[in-house]
């Protein structure tokens, strides 16, 4: 199976990104993406991502590693940004692909959720000079749990 | 052995990464964020409140209870908050 994982500073090109995954078998039928924006929300300026550079892509690797092992997978693309995001900007894609649609949107879905929990990265948020820490949301764990069974 | 701090928790400390020679009393996770907590100022306030932080050692996520040794790579963080 194709996985590609990336953590950068730059933006992604999403059709790109969907274009090289294409290639990664002759069977595949679909391919889901999901792109996460910094959302602007409550006057936010901007967002900056810290990691753990030695975990966070071994993480993600785990996390697609159950994946496959749960779903009939072809090939999967993860990209996270990390650095200073301006609102609007583009900060996380997972795209999936399968011969079929189904297993396609599950996985984008599960790899966000185990995203969301379990890949180390911090978000720090800017608004008009002051800066604070996000909070971890608990309805995330709680998506993330839905897989466990 | 190696320590790793992340986000408020290492801004709380003043610092990323630092060495120190792990006490012959610190077996596990828990008792390492005991004996770091002891050392005051930062530390004291970064380790305040346990439930607030999670651990991982040699790049895997961990518990508490998990054991640590010198070799190791330990790093504490609040939980996770990418995507």
């Amino acid at each position: 199976m194709q996985t590609r994982i990336s953590i950068q500073r730059e933006a992604f090109n999403l059709d790109a990104e969907v274009e090289a995954l294409g290639r990664a078998s002759g069977n595949i039928g679909a391919i889901a993406t999901f792109v996460g924006f910094v959302r602007g929300e409550d006057g936010l300026d901007s967002l900056t991502l810290e990691h753990y550079p030695a975990m966070t892509e071994r993480e993600i690797a785990r996390c697609v590693a159950e994946a496959q092992q749960r779903w009939p997978l072809l090939g999967a693309t993860v990209i996270h940004r990390v650095g200073k995001l301006i609102a609007g900007e583009r900060i996380v894609l997972v795209a999936v692909a399968a011969s079929h649609r189904k297993a396609a949107f599950e996985v984008c879905e599960f790899l966000m959720d185990y995203l969301k929990t379990r890949a180390p990265f911090w978000k720090q948020e800017q608004r008009g000079g002051r800066t604070q820490w996000v909070q971890h949301r608990h309805s995330d764990d709680d998506a993330a749990k839905r897989w466990q069974h | 052995m190696t320590v790793l701090y992340f986000a408020w928790v290492r801004q709380k400390i003043g610092r990323g990464e630092e060495q120190i020679a792990l006490p012959k009393t610190v077996r596990t996770v828990g008792e390492l964020a005991q004996h770091l907590r002891a050392l005051g100022g930062g530390y004291a306030d970064a380790f305040a409140d346990m439930a607030r932080l999670r651990a991982a050692v040699n790049q895997d996520h961990v518990g508490f209870d998990a054991p640590v040794t010198a070799d190791d790579e330990v790093a504490f963080f609040p939980p996770v908050t990418g995507g």
